[in-house]
C-alpha cells in the first residue's frame, strides 16, 4: 500500500487506543483527538439525523445529504470528509468513465447531482440544451477569477456567462512501464508501433472516442479534433491494424499497470503523477506530434436538488487551503496562483504535472464537436467490434 | 357449482392478480413501449431521441452485424459450457449426494450468488492476471502466462458466473426422479450407463431446457464479464447497447437494437418450447 492510501485509511484498533491515552494524559486537545479519530466527524454526521442529537439550526439549510458526480482517483476523500464534518452534509460521490456517459444522464433526468465535474468542450453544450445553471460566483466568495489562469479557464464562461469554475486542468499523454520496455515513447506514432512491435498484447488504449480517436488522428499528423471523413478513415485503419495485439480497450488503466498487465497506455496527467509517484519504473510523457491538454471545471446541473449544498461544496473546494489538498492527492495540476503558491516544491517541480512550455505547444483541447459529432462514435463501435 | 360462486371465485383472482399486472405493465409493457417508439425515431444532433416515423435504425442494424454474430456465438457456447459443468454436479448433488449434506451442497451452490456479479468478476481479473495464477505458475517455472483479458477468461466468467442457474434446474428434475424407475431398469438387466441414458437423461430434460433456455437468454445481454474478463476487445450487443445509450447517445438505434434483441429472445423461447414439447410428449412443461 502507498503512503497516500495509508494517510486516509481508518484509524486502527491500536492507533485509536493510544490516542485515548494520550487525551486521557491530556498531550493532545480534545479537538485533536475528535479528528485523527474520526469520532467527530462521525458526531457531525450523527447530528445531521432528526431526533438522534438536537441539530444546530444552519444560516441556510443545507440538508444532510448531497451528492457530486466525478472521475476515478480524482479526489483525495479526507475533502469531502472534513466537508462534512465542517457543514454536516454527508457527500455521496458517484464515478464516472466518460463526459458522454455524464450527458448521457443527466439528458435522462434524474440524476440527484448536486455538483458535477465536466471537462472543457462539454460545458458550450450543457449550457446549450439547458442542462446547467449559470452560476451565482456570489455564493462562491473563495473563487476568484483574477487569480485564475485564463489559457485552462475560458470555456467556463460561454457566452459572457460563467457556467462552471476550473477544478484544474491536465494533459492526456503516454506512460509506460520503463523495466519492461527498452524504447523511450515520445510519440503517438511510436506508441501505436511500438503497440504492436515491443508491447505487444501489453498497450492500452482509453474505451473513450475523443482520446482513442484523437491520438491515432495525431499519430498520422491530423487534428486531434479532426471530424473530416477521410482522415477519420486513415485514423480507423490505423486502430483497426493495432487492435488485434491491444492488451485492452478501457479507460481504467491504473490496476492493469500497476499489476504490470499492462505495459504501455494512453493516460491522463493525475493518473500519470499518481503511477510515476508509487512505481517510479511508470514514466509518463507527452506525445512530441501533440495530444490533448484539457481542463475540468465544477458546475451545478438544473436538475440538482440540493443547490445550496452543491454552492456550499464548490465553496469549500475553491478554498485554497482544501484545493491544495485536492492537488496533493490528485496531481493535476491547478489554474489558481493561490493554490499554486501553496502546494510544494515537489509537485510544482515535478515535469509530469507541470511540463514545459514547448511540450505543450503542440497539443490541443478537445472540441465541442467531436462529442456530438455521430461518425466518431460510429468509429469506435467499428474499431471495437472489429 | 352455481354460476354465481364460480363469477364471484373469478373476481376474487382477478383482484389478487391485478397489483402483479399493473407492476408488470408499468415496469415491463410500458418502457417496452417506449423502446418500440423510440425505435422509429431519429438521433437529435445534439444525442438523445427525436420523435420522427422512419426505418432507419433498423435499416442501419447491419452495422452492428459483428455485435449480433459474436453474441449468437458466445450464448449458445456458454450456455452448453455450463450444462457440461452443472450436469455432472446437479446429478451428484440429487442422486449421489449424502441427503443429511444434500440443503449444505445446494446453498454451497446458491450463496456465491447472493454477492454482486460485478464484485465476483474482480475477484477473477485478480486470480487471472499477473499477480494471480500467473504468479505461482511463474514460481514453478512457467513464465509469461497471459490468462486475463483471452477469450478463455471471458468463458471461464461466463460458466463461473451463469453455473448455479444451470444447476439448479437440472437438480430439481433430477430431484424428482422416481428411484423405482432406475431399480426396474436395472432389474431389467441394464447397466448403469445404459441406465442413465435411458431412464435417468431423457427425464431430467425438461430441466436441462429450462437451464439451456435460461442461460442462453441471460448470455444474449451479456456486457459485464467481456468487458472486465476480455479488456473490452469483443463487442456483444450488451457492449454496443451500453456504448449506444451512454457514449455516443443514440437513443433511437440503441432501442431498434433492444427490440430485435427481444424479437431473438422470444424466437429462441418459442423453439425452445417446441423441442421441449417434443421430448416430454407433452405440453405441460413449463419453461423458466
Amino acid at each position: 500500500m502507498t503512503k497516500w492510501y495509508r494517510e486516509n485509511a481508518p484509524i486502527s484498533a491500536k492507533d485509536f487506543m493510544d490516542e485515548l491515552m494520550r487525551l486521557k494524559r491530556g498531550s493532545v486537545s480534545r479537538r485533536h483527538f475528535l479528528g485523527v479519530t474520526g469520532l467527530g466527524l462521525a458526531t457531525a454526521v450523527m447530528a445531521r439525523q432528526p431526533g438522534v442529537f438536537n441539530s444546530v439550526a444552519h444560516a441556510e439549510d443545507l440538508g444532510s445529504t448531497m451528492s457530486i458526480a466525478t472521475w476515478p482517483n480524482y479526489h483525495d476523500p479526507a475533502t469531502f470528509e472534513n466537508f462534512t464534518a465542517k457543514t454536516g452534509v454527508a457527500v455521496e460521490v458517484n464515478v464516472f468513465g466518460s463526459n458522454e456517459e455524464m450527458l448521457a444522464k443527466l439528458q435522462a433526468g434524474g440524476t440527484g447531482w448536486d455538483l458535477f465535474v465536466p471537462t472543457n468542450y462539454t460545458i458550450s453544450t450543457y449550457s446549450k440544451l439547458g442542462l446547467i445553471d449559470p452560476l451565482d460566483l456570489s455564493k462562491v466568495p473563495n473563487f476568484d477569477p483574477k487569480t485564475q489562469n485564463t489559457r485552462f479557464t475560458a470555456e467556463g464562461t460561454v457566452d459572457g456567462t460563467v457556467y462552471a469554475v476550473p477544478k484544474n486542468w491536465g494533459t492526456t499523454g503516454i506512460a509506460f512501464n520503463s523495466s519492461k520496455m527498452k524504447s523511450k515513447v515520445t510519440s503517438w506514432k511510436e506508441f501505436f508501433e511500438l503497440a504492436a512491435t515491443e508491447a505487444d498484447g501489453r498497450a492500452m488504449v482509453h474505451d473513450y472516442q475523443l482520446t482513442t480517436i484523437g491520438n491515432a488522428l495525431v499519430s498520422l499528423g491530423y487534428s486531434f479534433n479532426s471530424i473530416k471523413p477521410d482522415e477519420l478513415a486513415k485514423a480507423e485503419e490505423v486502430l483497426i491494424k493495432v487492435k488485434p495485439h491491444l492488451y485492452a480497450i478501457n479507460s481504467d488503466y491504473q490496476p492493469s499497470m500497476r499489476a504490470t498487465d499492462a505495459w504501455m497506455t494512453m493516460c491522463w496527467t493525475n493518473d500519470g503523477a499518481q503511477l510515476n509517484r508509487d512505481m517510479p519504473e511508470i514514466q509518463f510523457l507527452l506525445g512530441a506530434d501533440g495530444g490533448e491538454i484539457w481542463s475540468d471545471f465544477y458546475a451545478i446541473p438544473k436538475s440538482a436538488a440540493n443547490k445550496a449544498a452543491g454552492y456550499a461544496l464548490l465553496n469549500f473546494l475553491m478554498d485554497p487551503a482544501n484545493a491544495v489538498k485536492e492537488h496533493i492527492a490528485n496531481g493535476a495540476p491547478t489554474t489558481d496562483s493561490r493554490v499554486m503558491a501553496l502546494l510544494p516544491a515537489e509537485i510544482t517541480g515535478n515535469k509530469i504535472v507541470y511540463p514545459d512550455e514547448a511540450s505543450l505547444t503542440p497539443l490541443e483541447f478537445g472540441a465541442a464537436v467531436t462529442l456530438t459529432d455521430p461518425s466518431r462514435a460510429e468509429l469506435m463501435a467499428r474499431f471495437k467490434s472489429a | 357449482m352455481p354460476l354465481a360462486t364460480t363469477t364471484k371465485r373469478n373476481l376474487v383472482t382477478t383482484a389478487l392478480l391485478l397489483p402483479s399486472a399493473v407492476w408488470l405493465f408499468i415496469f415491463l409493457v410500458l418502457p417496452f413501449i417506449a423502446m418500440v417508439v423510440f425505435s422509429f425515431g431519429e438521433r437529435a444532433p445534439e444525442g438523445g431521441y427525436l420523435p420522427t416515423f422512419t426505418l432507419a435504425q433498423y435499416a442501419n442494424l447491419p452495422a452492428r452485424a459483428a455485435a449480433y454474430w459474436n453474441t449468437l456465438m458466445l450464448a449458445p457456447v456458454g450456455a452448453f459450457l455450463c450444462l457440461l459443468v452443472a450436469y455432472p454436479a446437479a446429478y451428484y448433488l440429487a442422486v449421489k449426494a449424502d441427503p443429511r449434506y444434500r440443503l449444505m451442497l445446494v446453498s454451497l451452490v446458491v450463496v456465491p450468488f447472493w454477492t454482486s456479479l460485478l464484485v465476483r468478476t474482480y475477484a477473477w481479473m485478480y486470480i487471472l492476471g499477473s499477480r494471480g495464477i500467473p504468479n505461482l505458475l511463474s514460481m514453478i517455472g512457467i513464465e509469461d502466462v497471459r490468462l486475463l483479458n483471452t477469450p478463455g477468461a471471458v468463458l471461464l466468467g461466463i460458466v463461473y458466473g451463469y453455473l448455479p442457474l444451470m444447476i439448479m434446474p437440472i437438480y430439481v428434475s433430477l430431484e424428482k426422479l422416481d428411484r423405482r424407475l432406475l431399480e426396474a431398469s436395472a432389474d431389467l438387466g441394464a447397466k448403469p450407463v445404459s441406465t442413465f441414458f435411458s431412464v435417468t437423461l431423457p427425464l431430467s430434460l425438461p430441466g436441462v431446457m429450462t437451464g439451456v433456455a435460461l442461460v442462453t437468454i441471460l448470455l444474449l445481454g451479456e456486457y459485464l464479464i467481456p468487458q472486465l474478463l476480455g479488456g473490452g476487445k469483443v463487442f456483444f450487443i450488451g457492449n454496443a447497447l451500453v456504448d449506444l445509450f451512454l457514449q455516443s447517445r443514440n437513443w433511437p438505434f440503441g432501442s431498434a437494437i433492444a427490440v430485435t434483441l427481444v424479437a431473438v429472445v422470444v424466437v429462441i423461447l418459442m423453439v425452445a418450447m417446441r423441442i421441449a414439447w417434443r421430448i416430454s410428449g407433452t405440453r405441460q412443461v413449463d419453461l423458466v
